[in-house]
């Protein structure tokens, strides 16, 4: 048989066979490559265009993309109309600076208990570090939700801990614990800390602790020798656990809504809330995107540390 | 503050630290056998909660539902993870990098609020365009969670990558492997321990979210979080300790087991060591 | 004059014969830095050659190179003929062996020493017999069954050499492979390796940063620096006629005296330096002109010391103080004051005097001298 007939004798398999020896490299890449693009990325782009779009009283409950075109002129106004509408209403503004607050004051809390536990973890004999390292995480393993309802019973007017100050007398009547602004604090601190801890851990566990030897050797106190020595080499551990800890704790549901009721305004229950009770999509949508602008800087920030980390 | 007194420091904070974390898990195991029907005030002994929560139907189903979707997406999300991984750090500088790379990583820090919504919004069109999916549920809470679960198994498969010497590949190469024979018979088996952790990993986060699941989510389909979500928010509930103390138990003793494996491998280890130190 | 070379023996020196690796003005760079900066080698089948150097002078790149690993930012690479560019590292008659073993730690030694045999597609029967052989070679045999870290770091090493032999490759690489033994090892893996190549004919082409290694087992060796060649040549040609003062320190210790040129005759030169108050004869001519600045190099072994009056009269002799003494058992070292200079002499300790007094002592004067054909004459 000649040449043309000997090409289409090769079958199917031996295709695909081909295929993936030469271009196997390729392949790896673009498979979560595609994933991601469409399941992460271009959503983004879809709730920038809803976004800019009218809310309508329909199913799904705004304007469809495809009247883009003709309605170019209204579009503008629109555009304006819901990010504007943000801007205008008190509401949004207090919710988001409040969140910032709260996530601010979350992270260096977080900060506060973790570095000396990390630091004690680094120090500490071997077995004694499997052990810490195991408790720490085992908490994180089990369901977030439910650690998050525990606080619920301990801080509730009829909780645990208001049972218990009452016993011993310290006070009569039960003290407001429970949806509260104090209540979110105790929340995030708690569900976050092993984000602050862990990273931290990495950090100085790969440290010369020698250094710290020599700076004492040298003269150092060890108050001096920690803001001298300690504290420098593990700025990128603690840069590391603090965004961990602030970006989602910025938009954060479950705790505000468990613990802070409605008296606590964090913009990711407002998110929720815009979108299911009002029904309003494009403002919500906005609400994103504006949440999203805010993150970018850090989360940028944190990408660059991690891709740091692993070409170095 | 001297070195005797940090250590007390140190050693305070630590218990302290524990202490915050365990007792209100443990507070909730109490409670879980508290006869009265309000939770944190005791009324007795008593494990009826627990029937309560056997009894519910509704459980069931959540339960069913969030495993099911927990261990499809630690399958695919461990593979996707794997590639993704391989690509960033065994590819060196490709076409699009930069992009792949922030993608990679921004589901770890994303809120999930932002994901969900854009999630769900995404469905949503592609419904209208293709008309696919048509039901939310099952098909699309997973397909979620794989977005976000895949991206943990990057940063683990990354980090052991990068930890990799990349000699044994290049021995590999130079005894007559192809690099794509390579990746089968040194990289991959290599990784396996760090795919193991990721696929543990994913099941884990997805079991337990809430948002995500929340917005792409549709009628009739409510996994446990959304579940246990619903009853709580309207106050306490004890046969939701009853549940809680279940999840923390099983979760014990995963981990528990889990590090009475790895103490062993090491003993292992070390007789083998000494074993060929004799020779 | 003297005997006819033997080719066998000595290769490179037969003018007629084909090198069986050739690198042909090789240089890599990474970004700024050079590594490797147009070099040319040649090496022939059979010799177990070496290359010299401290960290960063470029050897492993070249290594690497030869290996496939890099490719040359220009220039060419033959073995056997064959040009190597593009050539990948699965494709190449080379092996290597790393200095860190890579040994896969998810195979058995056997799985570790049949995997290459495997990727060439042989028949299992084969391959079988064959790691047979080559574990019973390395004495190994015992071990077949047992993981790398089941193993101490000598049988890694030998697990390490059987895996890159086993394919019989027509070169093989080694990259620092004693670097990590003890001491005690080394000796033996030394003279091992070098029974093991004379046996199977296989050329070597070794990387090492460590002279003595070097000098013990190659044929040649090519000194490294800043990813050039400082000089090429047997132990004894570089040892005894270096070509440059890096060389002649690199290798060794020598005393070098800054100096010039006052007499250049057909079999004689002299050297007068300021450094020291005797002039340096040389029993041989040199293509270097008078009065050119030249230092010359004397090795602290070629140097005799004596407490009365040398016999070599006033050329090649100098007067100085004992500064410090070395007893090292067979040998001590000297080190004399002379004017400025310290200068260092081994001697051996043949006969110790019956009165129990060692020979020399500090602060004592005494003379040193040498031979005329001893001092080397360096014009770099």
């Amino acid at each position: 048989m000649n040449e043309a007939d000997k090409i289409s004798h090769i079958s199917l398999a031996d295709r695909l066979n081909h295929v993936l020896q030469h271009h196997w490299k390729r392949l790896i890449v673009f498979i979560p490559y595609f994933w991601l693009f469409v399941f992460f990325l271009a959503p983004f782009f879809i709730v920038l265009k809803i976004s800019l779009s009218e809310a309508i009283i329909a199913s799904p409950p705004f304007k469809p993309m495809l009247n883009w075109a003709e309605e170019g002129i209204m579009q503008i106004r629109v555009v304006v109309d819901n990010y504007a509408y943000l801007w205008e209403d008190d509401l949004y503004v207090k919710t988001y600076l409040n969140s910032l607050k709260i996530s601010t004051i979350s992270t260096i809390l977080c900060l506060l208990l973790g570095y000396p536990i990390a630091y004690a973890i680094v120090r500490s004999s071997h077995t004694t570090k499997h052990i810490l390292l195991m408790l720490i995480i085992l908490p994180f393993w089990t369901s977030f939700l439910l650690r998050v309802y525990a606080w619920m019973g301990l801080l509730a007017d009829q909780g645990t801990i208001n049972n218990l100050l009452i016993s011993l007398g310290v006070i009569d009547d039960p003290i407001r614990l429970l949806y509260s602004e104090f209540a979110v604090y105790v929340g995030i601190v708690y569900t976050y800390v092993p984000f602050m801890i862990l990273p931290l851990y990495a950090n100085m566990e790969k440290l010369d602790w020698t250094l710290l030897e020599a700076a004492a050797d040298l003269g150092a106190k060890p108050m001096t020798t920690f803001f001298t020595v300690t504290l420098p080499m593990t700025t990128p551990g603690i840069i590391a656990g603090a965004l961990l800890v602030f970006i989602p704790a910025t938009g954060e549901f479950v705790i505000p809504d468990l613990l802070g009721g409605g008296n606590v305004l964090m913009i990711g229950r407002l998110l929720y809330n815009e979108f299911n009770a009002n029904v309003d999509w494009p403002v919500a949508s906005a609400v994103a995107m504006v949440l999203l602008v805010v993150l970018v800087l850090p989360m940028m920030l944190y990408q660059h540390i991690q891709s740091k980390e692993t070409e170095g | 503050m001297s070195n005797g007194r940090q250590s007390r420091f140190l050693f305070i904070t630590t218990c302290f630290g524990i202490a915050f974390l365990y007792i209100p898990m443990i507070m909730l195991i109490i409670y879980s056998f508290n006869k009265s029907k309000i939770v944190p005030i005791w009324g007795g002994f008593s494990t009826k909660w627990y029937g309560v929560l056997f009894a519910s139907e509704e459980v069931w189903e959540s339960v069913t539902l969030s495993l099911k979707v927990a261990v499809v997406n630690a399958c695919f999300a461990t593979i996707l993870g794997t590639l993704a991984g391989l690509a960033l750090v065994r590819f060196g500088r490709f076409k699009g990098r930069t992009l792949f790379s922030g993608m990679i990583s921004a589901p770890l820090v994303m809120p999930e609020v932002i994901t969900g919504l854009s999630l769900l919004l995404m469905f949503i069109t592609l419904k209208e365009f293709i008309g696919w999916p048509d039901k939310r549920g099952f098909t699309t809470i997973t397909i979620a969670h794989i977005t976000f679960s895949m991206a943990y198994v990057a940063v683990i498969i990354q980090s052991r990558l990068a930890g990799m010497a990349q000699d044994l590949e290049e021995a590999a190469q130079d005894l007559g492997a192809k690099p794509l024979r390579v990746l089968i018979d040194i990289t991959l088996p290599l990784l396996a321990p760090g795919m193991v952790a990721g696929w543990l990993l994913s099941f884990t986060l997805s079991l337990d979210d809430l948002i995500i699941a929340s917005f792409v989510s549709g009628p009739g389909a409510v996994t446990l979080p959304m579940l246990i979500y619903s009853r709580v928010r309207l106050g306490l509930r004890p046969d939701i300790n009853a549940l809680a103390t279940i999840i923390i138990l099983v979760v014990a003793i995963g981990v528990l087991l889990a590090a009475w494996i790895m103490f062993r491998q090491q003993k292992q280890r070390e007789l083998e060591l000494s074993m060929s130190e004799e020779n | 004059m003297s005997q006819p070379i033997d080719y066998n023996d000595r290769p490179w020196m037969d003018p007629d014969a084909e090198p069986f690796i050739r690198v042909q003005s090789v240089s890599k760079h990474f970004g700024d830095f050079t590594a490797v900066d147009s070099v040319d080698l040649e090496i022939y089948k059979g010799e177990l050659f070496s290359l010299l150097g401290g960290s960063g002078c470029g050897k492993t790149t070249l290594l690497r190179m030869l290996a496939g690993f890099e490719d040359p930012s220009a220039g060419n690479i033959f073995i056997d003929g064959v040009n190597m560019n593009d050539v990948p590292p699965y494709e190449r008659p080379v092996n290597m062996m790393f200095q860190s073993y890579a040994l896969f730690p998810h195979m058995t030694v056997e799985n570790n020493v049949a995997y290459g045999l495997k990727r060439d597609g042989l028949p299992a029967s084969d391959i079988a017999q064959k790691v047979e052989e080559v574990l019973a070679m390395v004495e190994l045999t015992r071990f077949r069954k047992r993981k790398p870290h089941q193993l101490s770091g000598g049988q890694r090493q030998r697990v390490a050499l059987a895996r890159a032999l086993v394919k019989q490759p027509k070169v093989l690489l080694l990259d620092e492979p004693l670097g990590a033994l003890d001491k005690r090892l080394r000796e033996q893996a030394q003279f091992e390796l070098m029974n093991l190549q004379d046996q199977l004919g296989v050329t070597f082409v070794v990387v090492t940063h460590d002279q003595e290694e070097a000098m013990t087992l190659s044929t040649r060796i090519a000194i490294m620096d800043n990813g050039r060649f400082m000089q090429i040549g047997t132990p004894t040609e570089i040892y005894e006629f270096p070509q440059s003062r890096l060389v002649a320190n690199f290798i060794g210790n020598a005393n070098m005296f800054e100096g010039r040129i006052t007499e250049n005759g057909p079999d004689h030169v002299v050297v007068e330096s300021k450094e020291v108050d005797c002039e340096f004869y040389i029993d041989h001519g040199l293509s270097i002109q008078e009065g050119s600045k030249v230092w010359v190099a004397l090795r602290p072994e070629k140097i005799s010391i004596s407490k009365g009056t040398p016999a070599s009269g006033p050329t090649n002799t100098l007067k100085g103080m004992v500064h410090g003494i070395g007893y090292l058992g067979g040998t001590s070292t000297y080190r004399v004051q002379v004017g400025d200079r310290l200068i260092e002499i081994t001697s051996p300790n043949q006969n110790r005097p019956k009165d129990g007094n060692p020979p020399i002592e500090w602060d004592e004067e005494v003379y040193l001298s040498w031979e005329a054909s001893s001092s080397v004459v360096l014009s770099k």
